[in-house]
């Protein structure tokens, strides 16, 4: 299931504005990866590009590698949508389908796909994904339910539960608890810890501490000046980031001192 | 020095102090605002017969000499700030007021005259063979729903698409060049649109062709840019975050567009399009030129005229016949039914937006 990605010589254009350049980095499959970085350093564009939601956007383009497991995702025979079969996705802010219900929002992968499967098979499947996020228990006898009318961290994690339905390879995590309280926040991380044992998993967050909570791997984007491409300081275990970084920068940033 | 302390005491004993020095904060009872107007109205009443008024002139002096008093009594009570805040509460009143008397003056003539003929038999029954009294707008009511259906046919999927076409798909010079068109097309007189439609077919079937499938095109004309409009508006209001999601999940574009952003619009689609049969059903201009008038039924929209119900309103009127009185009644009547058949189309419209919206379910 979960898949190693390399990436190598990435650079990510919006129209011609170079917003990310020269990223080189492998991830870890059954691992979490975090991003930490200033504002607008580029670390969600980079995420992006790893499922290719960044071509979407008028404009977005990318140059280099990324390699998932010998594929080259950006193939020229490579369908985006295949891509975003394989590499899940969860946004900043939860965002279930508001004309469906509980039930149909975790069965959205496949209904909308219009792949057919038995109800049965299908009820089996709403059940794994919701118990896999931590949600079963709290909406199990409302499935029928508007997906809306669940509270913020509830709806995330509906979320989560949406995009491992699909059974992808690797979950991109944008920013996932930075609009939930603390509590749903410690919901969502127990729930990272357990999903790396099935998915590889890349997160993209503004919080450090979170990073050193839950990641082994942490990488740093940064960015010298405003109109300046957003680069990749450094990438090391995150033991390493966050007790003896390799780059000044990266121990300024840590330390508070910018940022 | 004894001038400034008097100043002070004048301004209702409130300590001068910073900025706001001369605010009153005397309080007025609610009664006495409408006491200013019925003095007005007491004060402009007297004045009725020396200045020969009428009923309106009665109300428009009334208003202002009210207003004017809420004001001064105001400002010498409560101080200028309430009493700025008075004289726009009553100019905006006054708007509205004024907005409601064409509106309110029309619908009480028309229902007025119009509710004499609302019986069966104008539902039941056309022309034919009708010279004086009775007789019915059957084929006239018939003749506006086949055209109006027709040109919804035509419409709603044009329309629908363009609108997709310019919030999914196209961008730039291209974007731009349609929003223009539907915007030039939305300005298009509408008899300008019945000569489209009769030049069009006069082409092939020659002059003096009347078809109900002419009006349809006509009204097509008229109603596509409005479709398009509506629809692109609320197809806008469709978060992007739903269509990410949607992609995110490996959901190829257009399935996207048509199983989850259709549905999270579809409650302001269907208000749009209903609005825009509204806004043609009652048309009349273009289905003058291309559907003519008959007395007889004709449900055929492929074959020779058809009646519809704006332009039986009009023969009515313009050509009622001797005695005029009957053909009148029935040109009110038509025009009723045509105002109760857009009222329903709207409170359908109020339906469809509460129906469909997204449910919170909390």
């Amino acid at each position: 299931m979960a898949k190693r990605i390399d990436v190598s010589d990435l650079n990510i254009y919006y129209g011609n504005f170079l917003a990310v350049e020269g990223v080189n980095v492998s991830i870890e499959p059954r691992s979490i990866t975090a991003l930490i970085g200033p504002s607008g350093c580029g670390k969600s564009t980079f995420l992006r590009s790893i499922n290719r939601m960044h071509e979407v956007i008028p404009g977005g383009r990318v140059e280099g590698k990324i390699v998932m497991d010998g594929q080259d995702l950006y193939g020229p025979d490579v369908d985006p949508v295949d891509v975003r079969r394989q590499i899940g996705m969860v946004f900043q802010r939860p965002n279930p389908f508001p004309t469906m219900s509980i039930y149909e929002n975790v069965a959205a992968g496949i209904r909308l796909n219009a792949k057919k499967m038995k109800k049965s098979d299908l009820d089996d499947l709403v059940e794994r994904s919701l118990r896999g996020a931590n949600l079963w228990i709290e909406v199990k006898d409302r499935l029928n339910r508007p997906g809306a009318g669940l509270s913020g961290g509830q709806q995330q994690r509906l979320c989560i539960a949406r995009a491992i339905a699909v059974e992808p390879d690797v979950l991109l995590m944008d920013e996932p608890a930075s609009a939930l309280d603390p509590i749903s926040t410690l919901a969502i991380e127990d729930l990272m810890a357990d999903l790396k044992e099935r998915f590889t998993i890349v997160i993209v967050t503004h919080n450090m501490q979170q990073a050193a909570r839950v990641s082994e791997q942490t990488g740093f984007f940064n960015l010298n000046g405003v109109g300046q491409p957003g680069r990749l300081i450094e990438f090391n275990p995150t033991e390493k980031i966050f007790s003896n970084p390799d780059e000044k920068a990266t121990e300024d940033y840590i330390s508070g001192r910018f940022g | 020095m004894s001038q400034i302390s008097t100043a002070s005491v004048a301004t209702g004993g409130s300590a001068p102090s910073g900025p706001r020095r001369s605010e009153r904060t005397g309080r007025l009872p609610n009664w006495a605002l409408w006491a200013c107007f019925a003095g007005a109205a007491v004060v402009v009443g007297a004045l009725w017969p020396v200045f020969d008024l009428n009923i309106a002139l009665f109300v428009l002096y009334t208003v202002v000499l009210g207003t004017l008093a809420v004001y001064l009594l105001t400002r010498t009570t409560e101080g200028s700030r309430r009493a700025t805040d008075r004289l726009v509460t009553c100019l905006v009143v006054s708007a509205f007021g004024l907005a409601m008397v064409p509106l309110v003056s029309l619908v009480w003539e028309v229902v007025s005259r119009g509710a004499a003929r609302l019986d069966g038999e104008f539902f039941s029954s056309s022309l034919v063979g009708i010279v004086g009294e009775g007789g019915g707008a059957y084929h006239a009511i018939m003749g506006t729903l086949i055209i109006t259906a027709l040109t919804t046919l035509i419409s709603v999927p044009i329309g629908l698409m363009t609108a997709i076409f310019l919030v999914e798909y196209a961008r730039g010079r291209l974007k731009r060049a349609i929003t223009f068109m539907v915007d030039v097309m939305t300005g298009i007189p509408s008899i300008v649109a019945g000569l489209f439609a009769y030049a069009l077919f006069a082409i092939f079937l020659g002059p003096g062709i009347r078809l109900g499938i002419m009006g349809a095109i006509a009204l097509s004309v008229l109603m596509i840019p409005v479709v398009v409009r509506s629809a692109e508006e609320v197809l806008k209001l469709v978060p992007n975050e739903l269509r990410e999601a949607s992609y995110a999940l490996g959901v190829p574009k257009w399935r996207t567009i048509v199983k989850v952003v259709i549905p999270t619009a579809i409650a302001g689609l269907g208000t749009g399009v209903t609005l825009a049969i509204a806004r043609v059903v009652g048309e009349t201009a273009p289905l003058l030129i291309t559907l003519g008038i008959t007395n007889a039924t004709n449900v055929n929209a492929f074959d020779s005229r058809m009646a519809t119900l704006p332009v039986y309103a009009y023969y009515q009127l313009t050509q009622p016949g001797v005695p005029p009185q009957f053909a009148t009644d029935r040109a009110w009547t038509a025009a009723l039914v045509l105002i109760i058949l857009v009222m329903g189309l709207n409170v359908v419209a109020r339906f469809i937006s509460r129906f469909f919206a997204p449910k919170s379910g909390r």
